[in-house]
């Protein structure tokens, strides 16, 4: 193929292009250049990266560990960090001195800042041990403030916690629950969608009618439903197991069924014709044949159902069926916002939506990028 | 049109039957039963005959027999009008709901209309005027909108309005119609307080419909009879209008029907958190007190008009769309 044809492919850029190819570009090549046609997906792509090395790294990004208690600041409002001081002068980022008591008057907490009183911050400095990895025992934080200075970036919850670092190692269980979750609808999803869309018959019209009823099925309720049958005395990692289980209950009809589609069109096709007279085993052809051809869609679906499944988390946790502590997860974090009264005076407890919203933003821009991408010969 | 209708009432029938059972099977999954959730309430109130009144519950409410049996008894009962008792509240499950489904169905529907009302003209205007300032706004809207559940939404308005409105935007009734009997003040007093549920759980619909009927609109504006009806001299709306959104809203109606069970959903967890008198907290409270036939019913009752809401857009868009034979 000439050079002039390799530039006909949209997306294809000439630098990508070496004098001396005499090969076509391959189809992951020319996903990949659509793929970064679309900006919004190639920056929900990186938050999403950042989301996950910021979980995966939790104990380090957070300033204090997700069970420290600083006992004399409950409820206390953000103390955030600041680079001018009192007159205005410009320094490295510092916090002011802080602290909280009751006014006698109202019973209500108030927090005092005091502007005479300066931390700075230090980066790479040593703070609450933590464990990384699993293994790695460490004490070094991203941030933190000598004491008897706090940093509260945005405030602490009801036992004097700061939700900063909650939100932080909340991310570990509401970011890989709906992996988790996907990964397994995509499992049964696949096998059932490939064995009924290839064998067809009984199985097919029982598994179909099986996925319809599912879907007829009103998500939330069923998924409450669901996860009230985990028994409450299991301990938090069997909870969340749980409730991936819970939340991929729904997620592998949808999953079956377009893989079915997907599988009923291809079976026909020659190449699995030529394998079937060339003697292949089904599993064979199943495995080299139809999966491969199957898979850029199954990655796009399981890309948006995500989302599903991290609000379905936060959903079940807030309202207080989902993840026990002493576990944290953004819903969790959010159940504690419930009451209309605490709102009024902790409004900083709505901040866990933020991430929440922008994760499920996110893998909705990065699963419609993908999709634009996982047929890279449709104009 | 009668014989489809027939024929499509009768094949939900079989649908119907394994949600029926579906519904019990889950509502019986947590282990033990209500009378063991009594016991645990009594007991941490330091009740002493918390196991004899708890062994007296199971007895009186047949919850020692086993499941199959229970089901039985409660499906034939269920199919002529008897949907059991609540164990929670003592009252027969009919008394409790009878209101309550109705005001969900209320707020379903109405912001089914809302979300309508706002995401198809938005989707016209989008398809229209493609990546104009105002269709990128919208995306940028729509792809906010998916992310934002319900409940969320809910939560920020509580705070917004009650801190600078000063203005509770919970429940459907004010404190002095709560119990009253229906009487005209008490209507405009639920209007009053409707619109805001509706519209919560409206605007979380909205985008998808934004989303779809741009899709749907942009591929019929490049048909060939669209050229045709500006080359015979048609005016630039009816254009749109007859030619264009008429041919791309079948879509649409078709997933009117999905669309009722996350209409339910987002309104089941908005209801709980606004504490409206619909079934979402009801629900919710069944479901961990493992008052199965309350929850059980409700379940089914839900599912019920989404097999039902089906069924009304398959016709509806027998009715838009001429082609569509019944077969």
């Amino acid at each position: 193929m000439a050079d002039t044809d390799l530039l006909a492919y949209r997306g294809a850029q000439p630098e990508e292009i070496e004098e001396d190819r005499i090969s076509p570009p391959t189809v992951g090549q020319l996903t990949w250049w659509r793929f970064r046609r679309s900006k919004p997906a190639i920056v929900a792509g990186v938050l999403l990266i950042l989301a996950y090395i910021v979980a995966v790294f939790a104990g380090f990004f957070a300033p204090y560990h997700v069970v420290t208690t600083h006992s004399k600041f409950p409820a206390v409002g953000p103390n955030g960090i600041h680079f001018r001081d009192a007159e205005g002068n410009f320094r490295a980022p510092f916090v002011y001195g802080y602290s909280s008591k009751l006014d006698p008057a109202t019973f209500q907490r108030v927090s005092i800042t005091d502007t005479s009183v300066m931390y700075p911050v230090r980066f790479f400095a040593k703070g609450d041990e933590y464990v990384l990895v699993g293994s790695i025992k460490s004490d070094i934080h991203l941030f933190t403030v000598d004491d008897p200075g706090k940093v509260f970036l945005i405030g602490t919850d009801n036992l004097g916690r700061d939700l900063f670092s909650r939100i932080i190692y909340g991310a570990r269980i509401s970011l890989t629950v709906g992996l988790v979750g996907v990964f397994l609808s995509l499992i049964i999803g696949s096998v059932i969608g490939v064995a009924a869309g290839y064998y067809g018959g009984t199985f097919d019209n029982v598994a179909m009618r099986i996925v319809e009823v599912l879907n007829a099925f009103p998500n939330i309720p069923l998924w409450m439903a669901l996860a009230a049958a985990l028994p409450a005395n299991m301990d938090s990692i069997k909870v969340y197991f749980g409730i991936t289980i819970v939340l991929s209950f729904i997620g592998w009809g949808g999953l079956a069924r377009q893989i079915r589609a997907k599988v009923l069109s291809l079976r026909e096709s020659d190449f699995v014709m030529a394998a079937h007279v060339s003697n292949c085993s089904d599993w064979r052809i199943v495995r080299h044949h139809l999966l491969p051809n199957t898979l850029s869609h199954i990655i796009v679906s399981a890309t948006l159902a995500i989302p599903g499944m991290i609000l379905g988390e936060t959903t079940l946790s807030f309202l207080g069926l989902g993840i026990k502590p002493p576990m944290t997860s953004w819903g969790l974090l959010l159940s504690e916002a419930q009451a209309t009264r605490v709102l009024l005076q902790q409004p900083w407890l709505l901040w866990p939506i933020v991430p929440v919203m922008l994760t499920a933003i996110a893998y909705n821009l990065l699963g419609d990028g993908l999709r634009d991408a996982a047929d890279p010969f449709a104009t | 049109m009668l014989r489809y209708i027939g024929h499509r009432v009768l094949s939900a029938i079989p649908t119907l039957m394994i949600i029926v059972i579906l519904g019990f099977v889950v509502m019986e999954l947590p282990p033990g039963d209500y009378a063991t959730y009594h016991m645990m309430e009594l007991l941490a109130q330091g009740n002493e005959g918390a196991r004899e009144e708890a062994e007296a519950l199971r007895i009186r409410y047949g919850m020692d027999r086993p499941a199959y049996e229970r089901f039985f008894i409660w499906i034939t009962h269920f199919v002529q009008g008897d949907f059991g008792d609540s164990f929670a509240y003592r009252k027969p499950v009919r008394e409790l709901i009878g209101q309550n489904l109705l005001m969900t169905m209320v707020v379903s529907l109405l912001s089914l209309m809302i979300a309508w009302a706002i995401g198809v003209p938005i989707g016209i205007y989008s398809a229209t005027h493609q990546y104009s300032l105002g269709d990128n706004f919208f995306t940028m809207v729509a792809f906010f909108g998916v992310g934002v559940p319900g409940f969320l939404l809910a939560l920020v308005l509580l705070v917004v309005g009650t801190k600078w409105f000063g203005f509770v935007p919970a429940g459907l009734f004010s404190a002095e119609f709560e119990n009253a009997p229906w009487s005209l003040a008490k209507f405009v007093d639920l209007l009053k307080h409707l619109w805001i549920p509706c519209l919560i759980v409206g605007v979380t619909q909205t985008a998808g419909l934004m989303r779809t009927m741009r899709g749907n609109l942009l591929d019929v504006l490049r048909m060939p009879y669209m050229q045709t009806a500006r080359a015979k001299g048609l005016k630039e709306t009816i254009v749109t209008w007859k030619y264009g959104v008429r041919n791309a809203i079948h879509p649409l109606i078709m997933s009117l029907g999905m669309s009722l069970p996350s209409l339910v959903s987002g309104a089941t967890v908005t209801a709980i958190v606004l504490n409206l008198p619909v079934m979402g907290p009801i629900y919710l409270q069944a479901v961990r007190q493992q008052d199965i036939y309350l929850g059980g019913t409700m379940l089914i009752l839900i599912t019920v008009m989404l097999v039902i809401g089906n069924l009304l857009a398959d016709l509806l868009l027998a009715v838009v769309d001429p082609r569509i034979r019944f077969e």
